[in-house]
C-alpha cells in the first residue's frame, strides 16, 4: 500500500504537471482561499490581543465601584449622579473583606493648568497613593506621592505624558519644576510612562494625579468631604473578583442601609466586566472575517470539484484500464482523491506563504496590529486538506464507480 | 483433468429503455488449460458480452462460470478486479494504453495495484517488454511507438501479471498486414512455447486460422466448435 500511495501521488504531480495552466488556475482558487483566511484571522487575532494589551493596562484584578444614578423627584441622574460613596466606605471595605488585596480612591475634574508661558486643560485627579499602586502605573522619572503627602494636603504633583507633551519643552525635565492649577503653584515629583488608549479608547496619559486631600480642600471645593468619584480595589488573584464582588455588594448595601427592595446606590464593574465586553467584540469580528475568508476558500473547492469531474469525464477510458487490468474501486477512489488533495494542499502551501505576506502588508500600509499563529496556519493547512478531501469526494466517487465495460467503450 | 474454463447455461440478458435484449440465451462452453481458441461470429451474435463475462468485467444474469474451479458468478466487484489483475489479462483492439505515460510504466500497470515494490514492477515490466521485443524501448511514449509496438506494449502489460488466460479482443484490428502478423506470431508463441491459454475474438477468418479450435457463436448461443488444428498448420505459411 505505501508504494501504491507513494506512485499515486508521483502521478498526480506529474498529470498536474502537464495541464499546468488548468491545475495553476484551480489552484490560485485555494492560494486566495487560504490566502485569506489567514490574513483576516491574523487581523482579528491582532485586534484581540491589542484589546487585551488595552485593558491590561487598567492593572491587575481591578475592581471598580461607581456611585450609583440619584432619583430626585422621577428624574434620574445618570451614573455617578449620587455622592454616595465615601473614603470611610473604602476604608471599611479594606477592614472587612480579606479578599481584597488594596483599595484605593479619587475624585476628578477637568482644569486648566499652567506651566510658564504654557496651558493645558487636563483632567485633575486627586487620589489616594494606594489608587496608583493598584492601577500599576510606573514612573520615567521622579516617583507617586506618600501617604505623609496625603496627610499634610502637600501641593505635589504626578503628571502623564500628554501633560508632559503639552506644559514642557522637549528636553526639560518636569520634575522639580513648579505648574500651577487653579492658580496655585504644585511641585511636579514624578512623570509617568505611557499606557497608551484604554479598553474603552481614550488616552490614559492626559492625567495628572494630586493627593486626594489637596484636591477636596485646595481645589475642587467639595460639598461633602470625603465623598469620591470612584473606588478603586484590587485581588490576589482573578478568581477572587467574583466573591469579593459579592462581599463588596453586601457590605455597601449594609453599610447604605439599604432594604431588601431598593436597588444598589452604586455600581461595581471588574476588569474581567469590562476586558470581557471589548473581547466579544474582537472575537466577533474574527469570527466574522473568518466567515467572509471561507467562502473564498469554499469557492475555490467547487473549482476543484468541477477541474476532477472534467478530468474523470476526460479520462474515463483510462478509469476502464485501470480497472480492467485489476484496479479496485477504491484505488480509482483513491488516485482522484490524491489527486484532489494535491491541489488543495499545493494551493494551501501557497496560499499559506501570500497570507503571511498579506497580514504583513496590511500591518505596514493600514497600520493594523496582526498575528499569525502557528494554530492559524495549522488550521488553513487542514481546511485546504479537508477541502480538498471533501470536494475530491464526489468526482472520485463518479470515477470508482464506472462499469469497467462502459469506461473501457467510452470515446 | 479439470476444464481452465466452465461456462454453464449462461444467460445475459439487458435492458434497453424499454426493450429487453437477450445477448446470451443458456451459452455452454467448457475450456482446458493450454487451448489456442478462436471466437467468431457475427456482431450482436453475443462474442462480445460473452468475452465480458469470461473476462470478469461483467457477470451473467444467470448460469455459472467457473474459472480454474471458482465461481465466479457469485463474486463481488473487488474480488472480480482481484481475479482480473491475477489471472487474466487483456489484450483490445485500440491498444488502451495510457496516454503519456512510458511503456515500461504502462507494462507495470497491473502489478501497481498489486502493492509490488517499485523495484520489482520494474523488474517484471522489463522482462515483459524484452519477451514482446521491445527491449530498449522502455520509456517510449505510446505517440512515440507504431501500432503494432502499441499492441506490444499492451501484450507485455497483460504478461507481465503471470496470467492463466490471454483475453484478445480483435487485437489485429487496427494493424497492418504485417503487424498483424508479428502480433499473431507473438501470440502463437506464447500459445506453443508456455502453453499459456488464449481466447481470440476476431471476425477475420486468416486471423482466426492460427487459433486450434474455432468456436462461432449465434443469437448468444454456440453454433459450431471445431478442431481447426490441421488448418492452422497450414494456414501461416500459405497466407
Amino acid at each position: 500500500m505505501p508504494t501504491f500511495i507513494f506512485l499515486t501521488i508521483w502521478t498526480a504531480v506529474r498529470i498536474l504537471g502537464r495541464n499546468r495552466l488548468r491545475a495553476g488556475l484551480t489552484m490560485l482558487g485555494i492560494v486566495i482561499g487560504v490566502g485569506a483566511v489567514i490574513a483576516m484571522v491574523s487581523i482579528g487575532e491582532g485586534a484581540k490581543v491589542a484589546v487585551a494589551q488595552r485593558v491590561a493596562t487598567m492593572g491587575t484584578n481591578v475592581i471598580i465601584i461607581f456611585p450609583g444614578a440619584t432619583t430626585t423627584g422621577g428624574v434620574r441622574g445618570g451614573q455617578g449622579g449620587a455622592v454616595t460613596l465615601t473614603v470611610a466606605d473604602g476604608l471599611d471595605l479594606k477592614k472587612r473583606i480579606p479578599l481584597l488585596r488594596d483599595i484605593g480612591w479619587g475624585k476628578r475634574d477637568v482644569m486648566q493648568i499652567v506651566n510658564g508661558n504654557k496651558n493645558w486643560n487636563g483632567p485633575v485627579n486627586g487620589v489616594s497613593p494606594s489608587y496608583l499602586m493598584i492601577r500599576e502605573w510606573s514612573y520615567t522619572s521622579g516617583g507617586p506621592f506618600t501617604q505623609q503627602d496625603v496627610d499634610t494636603a502637600a501641593r505635589v504633583a504626578v503628571v502623564g505624558q500628554t501633560i508632559v507633551e503639552n506644559l514642557f519643552d522637549a528636553g526639560e525635565e518636569p520634575v522639580g519644576s513648579v505648574i500651577r492649577i487653579k492658580n496655585m503653584p504644585f511641585r511636579v515629583i514624578g512623570v509617568l510612562a505611557p499606557k497608551g488608549q484604554s479598553a474603552q479608547g481614550s488616552d490614559q496619559d492626559d492625567i495628572i494625579f494630586i493627593p486626594f486631600t489637596t484636591a477636596e480642600r485646595k481645589v475642587f471645593g467639595t460639598q461633602f468631604l470625603g465623598s469620591v468619584g470612584a473606588l478603586f480595589a484590587s485581588t490576589e488573584r482573578p478568581e477572587d473578583l467574583a466573591p469579593a464582588v459579592e462581599q463588596i455588594r453586601e457590605t455597601l448595601r449594609l453599610r447604605h442601609r439599604l432594604q431588601p427592595e431598593q436597588e444598589n446606590d452604586f455600581i461595581i464593574r471588574t476588569q474581567v466586566d469590562i476586558g470581557k465586553v471589548q473581547e466579544e467584540t474582537s472575537e466577533t469580528l474574527t469570527v466574522m472575517l473568518f466567515a467572509i475568508a471561507s467562502v473564498s476558500l469554499l469557492v475555490g473547492g467547487i473549482g476543484i470539484m468541477n477541474i476532477l469531474l472534467v478530468s474523470v469525464t476526460e479520462r474515463t477510458k483510462e478509469i476502464g484500464v485501470r480497472m480492467a487490468v485489476g484496479a479496485k474501486r477504491r484505488h480509482i477512489l483513491t488516485q482522484f482523491l490524491i489527486e484532489a488533495m494535491t491541489i488543495s494542499l499545493m494551493g494551501g502551501c501557497l496560499g499559506i506563504v501570500f497570507g503571511v505576506l498579506g497580514a504583513r502588508v496590511m500591518t505596514v500600509i493600514a497600520g493594523w496590529p496582526t498575528i499569525i499563529s502557528p494554530n492559524t496556519v495549522a488550521t488553513a493547512f487542514v481546511f485546504s486538506l479537508g477541502v480538498g478531501l471533501f470536494f475530491g469526494l464526489y468526482p472520485a466517487n463518479k470515477a470508482a464507480r464506472l462499469n469497467p465495460i462502459d469506461a473501457l467503450r467510452y470515446e | 483433468m479439470a476444464a481452465l474454463i466452465q461456462c454453464q447455461d449462461l444467460w445475459k440478458i439487458y435492458r434497453l429503455g424499454d426493450v429487453e435484449v437477450q445477448a446470451l440465451r443458456g451459452l455452454n462452453l467448457s475450456i482446458e488449460q493450454g487451448e489456442f481458441v478462436a471466437i467468431m461470429g457475427a456482431s450482436g451474435s453475443g462474442k462480445s458480452t460473452l468475452m465480458n463475462i469470461l473476462g470478469c468485467l461483467d457477470q451473467p444474469t444467470t448460469g455459472r462460470y467457473w474459472l480454474n474451479g471458482v465461481d465466479v458468478a457469485a463474486l463481488r466487484s473487488d474480488q472480480l478486479a482481484e481475479i482480473r489483475n491475477r489471472q487474466i489479462g487483456f489484450v483490445f483492439q485500440s491498444f488502451n494504453l495510457i496516454p503519456r505515460t512510458s511503456a515500461l510504466e504502462n507494462a507495470q500497470l497491473p502489478l501497481f495495484y498489486r502493492g509490488v515494490s517499485l523495484r520489482e514492477q520494474r523488474a517484471l515490466a522489463t522482462d515483459a517488454l524484452s519477451r514482446v521485443g521491445l527491449k530498449g524501448r522502455e520509456g517510449h511514449y505510446p505517440t512515440q511507438l507504431s501500432g503494432g509496438q502499441q499492441q506490444r506494449v499492451a501484450i507485455a502489460r497483460a504478461l507481465v501479471a503471470g496470467p492463466s488466460l490471454l483475453l484478445a479482443d480483435e487485437p489485429t484490428g487496427n494493424l497492418d498486414t504485417e503487424s498483424s502478423r508479428e502480433i499473431m506470431a507473438i501470440l502463437d508463441g506464447l500459445n506453443k512455447e508456455q502453453g499459456m491459454t488464449i481466447i481470440l475474438v476476431t471476425h477475420e477468418t486468416d486471423i482466426a486460422a492460427y487459433a486450434d479450435r474455432e468456436i462461432v457463436i449465434k443469437d448468444g448461443r454456440v453454433q459450431s466448435d471445431r478442431n481447426t488444428q490441421a488448418v492452422a498448420r497450414l494456414s501461416p505459411s500459405g497466407a
